[in-house]
């Protein structure tokens, strides 16, 4: 679904984000990316649809690559993969549904988005994106209105509205507190499962980032440390990553998920890794 | 397995308008509206001096290029030496002169009559225009930069004064407290509690307000109040353009330069 | 806060000695500038006349009590012809100064040269004063408000464009990525990015201005464009002193209002 071929990034202050990075996702497949601030996951994840431009390597999105294409190109590329960002990033001062809406401008021309003319297609699927997440009742609420968890769940409405095949989620949970943010990762794990979405997740919560996702990704000082699955993150690995620390607090295990009543859903499960074995 | 019913959702969606209450915002366009139609329905336009005057126009911009700083040049050299110092020391005298005032229309700072006082003064010499300003001072005090001087100062008050007095009031009152707390006296617990917090932004609009004054020393000339005013006006009237032109770029010139001077100085303050 | 050592030990001074030299030396340079420019406007006036000026102003202020209330009805038309060359130039403004500000804005600007041209077009709209533009624009088209309404747009166009600007630059940039994320093209970028985040700004700056402009057009009958600033310059040449300080009057009173309407709408802005 997903390849990155020798990716580096190299800024004009002279910081080399990323040192040659291959991965590959492939489709249906949770992958979270975890690592130290510096490490280079904003980069990587903003590398993949081009918001920041790779100073060399190529991105391959299926048979597309989308390193070499024009901005035109660009732009119809850019639709197949929904981002969902740290704090929202949603338009403050319109509507939840028109954040929503926005999703489609790829689709739509510059004249119908001014008149806000969006098909009739895509307004049912806004209605129908808003009933699941539960922000049925808010759509006409503008989006400064909202709590954070809302907003962060009208910005996953906003990805999924482009009917994507891939999402880029760039610290979903950095700006929400602990129990909001494991209701963030779990909606965002359940709808990856019902449309069998691929998602690259930059996370800085071990714990939650072996809860939520197949697969672990360590960056560190812009390489790749560790690729596996959640269950073999032993704490030399997280030192590896993050550095000496004491790491068996980090590393989760299901009793925090039940000190809260909460139970962790059989999609979770699965997905961890823990019924794989 | 109960059949679950698929909820129908809407497929039509408009935003919802600025303005909620339909009679509100009809009422509002339609008064514009009409508003447009008689403003522009009583401007008396004569259109045949408008063509008449173009080819004017055109003259004018032609002597752009290039603009003549040499003829006049004494009288335009004095003229602008006398806008800038007359500028410069309007700014002076008005700030020293606001402060008090400042202080005064404070409405955490002082007791009410002085409050009053001091606010009715600052809305005097707000209301009008430097150039009204200067014709009563041309009256009283003859032609020449002296009232341009009188006129720009008691425009400066206005300004000045009030945006301090906002600035005061808009303080932080728990700094303001915590000084009061050590038991300092009226004129310390000024110095140490509402200067530091009002300092960096008065410099900013210090600057600022040099830089109005200049460009409406400028013009006091036009009505006898000393500085370029008054030979700009002649230059039009006898059709020297290219004198004219010169002496427009040079005014932008400075303002520029003004303008440069102040975006440092703010630096330089943070 | 630096640490000083003097032959007692470590003492604290709020500067260094040489910051403290410098700013004696920056008041010195001041003082200088001032008494300087005062030297330069003293020698033009005639002190006689400010000597005078006391006598003078009982003389005008007795002529001009009571204010002539008839009067009246010959300014009514003056005042609507203010209004409108206000808010017609304002309008007129605000429509140019939008493209203007977007051309400006390091964020939006399609090229450099192009950024450049219409920081000129800000500076020189910005730097001449609405009576300067009027006085030319007297001279091209001729007596009478559309001469004054243009005036006023040229000015306003650098008071607004520039403001706008810098709300544009000072933008959040993740919102406009966010949108940029999902294929949209950069005029619909700017549309559902850019724009909702400066439209208040856009407001409130369009109502300043307007504010601030029927101030400014009061006065621009002096030089012939239009307004109730004829009527002002006809009753002081000819010293009709009770209808000068009712034409005063109803400026007071109109710039009242405008205030107070721009203070009502910008606060509901917010």
């Amino acid at each position: 679904m997903l390849r990155l071929e020798g990716l580096r990034k190299q800024y004009r202050t002279g910081d080399l984000a990323l040192k040659g990075v291959d991965l590959e996702v492939p489709d249906s497949q949770v992958m979270a990316l975890i690592g130290p601030s510096g490490a280079g996951k904003s980069t990587l994840i903003r590398c993949v649809n081009r918001l920041v431009e790779p100073t060399d390597g190529k991105v391959f999105l299926g048979d597309l690559e989308l390193t070499s294409l024009s901005r035109f190109a660009l732009r119809k590329a850019r639709r197949r993969m929904g981002m969902i960002f740290q704090e929202y990033a949603l338009v403050e001062r319109l509507t939840v549904m028109e954040n929503v809406l926005s999703g489609r401008l790829g689709y739509v021309g510059f004249w119908r988005s001014w008149f806000r003319k969006f098909p009739k297609e895509d307004v049912r699927e806004a209605y129908r994106l808003l009933d699941r997440v539960g922000l049925m009742d808010m759509a006409d609420k503008r989006a400064d209105e909202l709590s954070g968890g809302q907003r962060q769940r009208v910005g996953i409405c906003r990805a999924l509205i482009q009917n994507p095949e891939l999402l880029l989620v760039d610290e979903p949970t950095a700006s929400l507190d602990p129990k909001t943010s494991r209701q963030i990762m779990r909606l965002i794990n359940e709808l990856c499962a019902e449309r069998g979405l691929a998602a690259i997740i930059n996370i800085h919560d071990v714990m939650l980032a072996q809860m939520f996702s197949q697969r672990i990704v360590g960056l560190e000082l812009g390489a790749i440390v560790y690729d596996g699955p959640p269950d073999q993150l032993t704490p030399e690995v997280l030192t590896r990553i993050y550095g000496e620390e004491d790491w068996e607090a980090t590393i989760g295990k299901d009793e925090d998920a039940e000190d809260e009543d909460e139970t962790v859903p059989v999609a979770a499960q699965v997905l961890t890794g823990e019924a794989a074995s | 397995m109960t059949e679950q019913v698929n909820p129908v959702y809407p497929t039509t969606w408009k935003r919802p308008p600025l303005i909620s209450s339909a009679t509100l915002r009809w009422s509002i366009i339609l008064g514009a509206a009409i508003y447009l139609a008689l403003a522009l329905g009583t401007m008396d336009v004569k259109w045949s001096r408008v063509a008449e005057g173009l080819p004017r126009g055109q003259r004018f911009l032609d002597a752009f290029f290039p603009p003549n700083f040499a003829d006049n040049r004494g009288v335009v050299w004095d003229g602008i030496q006398e806008s800038i110092w007359m500028a410069v020391i309007a700014t002076v005298a008005g700030i020293m002169m606001s402060i008090p005032i400042g202080l005064g229309a404070a409405r955490n700072l002082a007791p009410k009559w002085v409050y009053l006082s001091c606010r009715a003064i600052v809305a005097g010499s707000r209301t009008f225009p430097e150039v009204i300003l200067a014709i009563f001072a041309v009256k009283l005090f003859g032609f020449g930069p002296f009232a341009g001087f009188i006129a720009l100062s008691i425009g400066t008050i206005g300004f000045f004064a009030k945006l301090l007095a906002e600035d005061i009031e808009n303080m932080s009152a728990a700094q303001a407290e915590a000084v009061k707390a050590t038991g300092a006296n009226w004129f310390q617990w000024v110095n140490y509690a509402i200067q530091p917090q009002v300092m960096p932004r008065m410099i900013g609009l210090s600057v600022y307000r040099l830089d109005i004054n200049f460009r409406e020393s400028a013009v006091v000339g036009i009505v006898g109040g000393g500085g370029i005013g008054a030979t700009l006006n002649t230059a039009f009237d006898r059709y020297e353009f290219d004198t004219a032109a010169a002496i427009l770029l040079i005014i932008i010139g400075i303002v520029l330069v003004l303008e440069y001077a102040s975006g440092y100085l703010r630096k330089w303050v943070q | 806060m630096p640490l000083i050592e003097t032959s007692d030990g470590p003492d604290w001074r709020r500067r260094t000695t040489k910051q403290e030299f410098m700013i004696w030396f920056g008041w010195l340079i001041g003082t200088a500038i001032v008494v300087y420019a005062f030297h330069l406007i003293s020698e033009k006036t005639i002190w006689f006349f400010v000597q005078d000026a006391g006598t003078q102003a009982m003389d005008i202020g007795t002529r001009m009590v009571p204010p002539k209330i008839s009067y009246m009805d010959k300014l009514w038309l003056p005042v609507w012809d203010t209004l409108n060359i206000a808010t017609l130039g304002t309008v007129i403004a605000l429509i140019i100064a939008v493209p203007v500000a977007f051309a400006a804005a390091r964020n939006t600007t399609p090229h450099p040269i192009i950024r450049a041209t219409a920081l000129l077009v800000i500076v020189s709209s910005r730097s001449v004063n609405s009576l300067i533009w009027a006085l030319m624009l007297v001279f091209i088209f001729g007596p009478g408000v559309l001469a004054g309404t243009i005036a006023i747009g040229l000015r306003s166009i650098g008071f607004c464009a520039k403001l706008l600007y810098e709300a544009i630059e000072e933008i959040d940039h993740t919102q406009v990525e966010a949108i940029e994320a999902t294929g949209a093209s950069r005029a619909q970028q700017i549309l559902f990015g850019i724009v909702p985040q400066v439209l208040p700004t856009f407001a409130g700056v369009g109502v300043f201005r307007w504010d601030i402009n029927i101030r400014e057009s009061t006065i621009l009958g002096l030089v012939g464009a239009g307004g109730i600033g004829l009527q002002l310059n006809g009753s002081i040449n000819t010293l009709a002193w009770t209808q000068v300080s009712m034409i005063l009057l109803v400026i007071f009173v109109t710039v009242l209002i405008s205030e107070w309407v721009s203070a009502k709408v910008r606060h509901a802005i917010i």
